[in-house]
């Protein structure tokens, strides 16, 4: 039976393989040109990928083309309806809503992205040393991992931000450092099937020390659960941002990100500007929803390269 | 069996303990001070110094964390300086109306997503399973707030059917008496749990489906709904339950999402007014409070699932 992962529920595509058999396991860097074909093939996956390119372009390039004031509040052209002027109307205090969708976008994409980056070297290093060194080590380093993932995630988030001071790069290290639980705890799993593979093994006896071994033979080989993972932590982050903009404990304006415009907007949902409601929520659901199929999408096409063994 | 219990027991006890001390260095290392939160910032060093003293914050910081942890074993979880009452008052006030909603969105989405799997499951790559699929996705993928804001739009601002806030009352019994201020509030939490749920129920009934029994079952003659209400459901539901387990601390982050957007006076929204007060006694006390409820509950869930499945018993760590 395979040991039950809180994981991303959105991975449970289809039925998970069996614990792997030893020497099925090994997705080196001969493997990866077949992988991205595999993952070529996989219609959900380059939606998700086509989608995550057009709101890097949207976020990033947008704004060159579509230059708007997010800086500076123009109070004589509040919550105007949308017109040629301002295709998504403007917001409480005069923001062209298009505009800072696309602004907002930066700081979103930036912390789903950068906190996954620290919470995929994190946990995988974490991951790699508690299997690798196995015994009492390997416990006092999971235990640490089931206590921190016994705390809401929120909750945790909250405490931090009360004592710190809310910017784009504190919220990537603080949801950096909450999100890495779950890779360790894949990471781990894989780990103390590899160590005992004959290469392995074999490196050991060479006289590579301990370290050498983690960094260039473990690290390299549990890539594929890692990569996954990360796109799921991308999602997670940026989920996890709106909640914390919401809250109130985002970075304050003219700082934009989604979560922040949906609370701006949440002051007039009696008064049907849509506008201020519909736009940023959408933006977060692609995005989302988008990593979460290429996610799937590797996940996918690792398992059939497993299979086809 | 023995040897499983005390393996789970005790690394249950470890979880605990590193979850107190992380708590506690926190608590210790957050800026300000109880002396200073209780005689105000005009109070003399000497003042603050004999307050230490007479607490024991002045002794070494194993002693204060010892101190501290007894506290915690005879129930006393700090004090609220905020709203001046003892964090166990505010708990045990506020704890069941957070109890109401979670625990009504649970069993609701349960009886939703369990057979929203099976059915997906059973229609796996059809229309169906790819609509229900998708719902999972965009569900999944919407934060808690925005959708309970479209909720409250629909629902409330233009349909006039639900009032925009979750019941007013103080007591749970005050709660259950405005049925209708309940409903918003449980549906957001009950949409963002089914999502997740359904995907855990649908991979475990693919996986029972693919499984020997199953197609004994089939070539002995039984119908499909027999299969599935006498060894489908059984078998699917059971290895689903840990993992429902582990999904309490995320529906209970949703929860303070969902009382701080309908105003509902439960322990996430107290949380939440504490975090902005700065309020680190309520705060810390919560935490460890969730967080042991987590760790129980896990402990019970695994071992009800050891007690119905023996194989589970015999799995090396």
């Amino acid at each position: 039976m395979t040991e039950l992962q809180p994981t991303n529920p959105m991975a449970l595509g289809e039925p998970a393989l069996g614990e792997p058999a030893i020497g099925e396991l090994v997705v080196g860097g001969r493997g990866l040109r077949g992988i991205i074909r595999d993952f070529g093939h996989n219609r959900m996956g380059i939606t998700g990928l086509a989608a995550i390119v057009a709101m890097l372009l949207f976020s990033f390039v947008g704004p060159l083309l579509y230059p708007t004031n997010q800086t500076h509040p123009n109070l004589l052209a509040i919550t105007r309806h949308p017109s040629a002027q301002y295709p998504l109307g403007t917001d409480a205090v005069g923001y062209n809503v298009l505009g800072r969708l696309m602004v907002a976008g930066q700081s979103t994409l930036e912390v789903g992205l950068a906190a996954a980056a620290i919470a995929t070297i994190v946990g995988t290093l974490w991951g790699a040393v508690a299997g690798y060194a196995g015994g009492w080590v390997d416990s006092v380093m999971m235990r640490i991992v089931d206590a921190l993932l016994a705390i809401p995630a929120l909750l945790l988030v909250l405490l931090l931000t009360t004592l710190v001071t809310p910017s784009v790069v504190m919220v990537i290290f603080v949801l950096g450092l909450i999100s890495w639980l779950i890779t360790a705890r894949l990471v781990r799993g894989q780990v103390l099937v590899l160590k005992r593979l004959e290469y392995v093994q074999a490196a050991h006896q060479l006289g590579s020390r301990s370290w050498q071994i983690v960094a260039r033979h473990l690290v390299r080989n549990v890539i594929g659960t890692v990569v996954v993972q990360a796109t799921f932590e991308v999602a997670n982050a940026i989920l996890l941002f709106a909640a914390l903009s919401f809250l109130g404990l985002g970075p304050p304006p003219p700082a934009a990100n989604w979560g922040g415009m949906l609370n701006d907007g949440l002051n007039y949902v009696f008064d049907g500007y849509w506008w201020l409601i519909y736009p940023a929520g959408v933006c977060i659901v692609i995005t989302v929803v988008a990593f979460n199929l290429i996610g799937d999408a590797i996940r996918n096409s690792l398992e059939v390269r497993l299979k086809s063994r | 069996m023995t040897r499983y219990l005390v393996r789970r027991v005790s690394q249950s006890v470890a979880v605990l303990f590193i979850v107190s001390v992380v708590v506690f260095a926190i608590l210790h290392f957050l800026p300000g001070s109880p002396a200073r939160a209780i005689l105000g910032i005009r109070a003399t060093p000497a003042a603050i110094q004999a307050f230490n003293v007479a607490n024991g914050y002045n002794r070494a910081l194993p002693v204060q964390y010892l101190l501290y942890v007894n506290r915690l074993i005879h129930g006393n979880l700090g004090f609220s300086y905020h709203f001046d009452q003892s964090v166990g008052s505010l708990l045990v006030l506020d704890l069941p109306k957070s109890a109401l909603l979670v625990g009504a969105s649970y069993v609701i989405s349960l009886l939703i997503a369990i057979p929203m799997g099976i059915v997906q499951a059973l229609r796996r790559e059809k229309l169906l399973d790819h609509t229900l699929t998708t719902f999972s996705f965009v569900g999944y993928a919407m934060p808690t707030f925005w959708l309970g804001i479209l909720l409250v739009v629909w629902f409330s601002s233009d349909l006039h059917i639900f009032p925009s806030e979750g019941p007013q009352g103080a007591s749970v019994t005050a709660s259950l008496s405005d049925p209708g201020a309940l409903v918003l509030p449980v549906a957001t939490l009950t949409i963002v749990t089914v999502a997740q749920f359904s995907r855990f129920m649908r991979a475990s009934a693919v996986e029972n489906l693919l499984q020997d029994y199953i197609r004994t079952a089939r070539a002995k003659g039984l119908a499909d709904w027999q299969i599935v209400t006498r060894h489908l459901l059984r078998n699917s539901v059971l290895p689903i339950i840990t993992l429902v387990g582990l999904s309490l601390p995320g529906v209970l982050s949703g929860a303070i999402i969902v009382e701080a957007l309908f105003n509902y006076p439960g322990m996430g929204w107290l949380f939440w007014t504490a975090t902005t007060a700065h309020d680190y006694p309520v705060l810390m006390g919560f935490t460890i409070v969730v967080a042991a409820a987590t760790v129980i509950g896990n402990l019970l869930a695994d071992i009800a699932y050891a007690v119905a499945d023996p194989r589970v018993r015999y799995q090396p760590s």
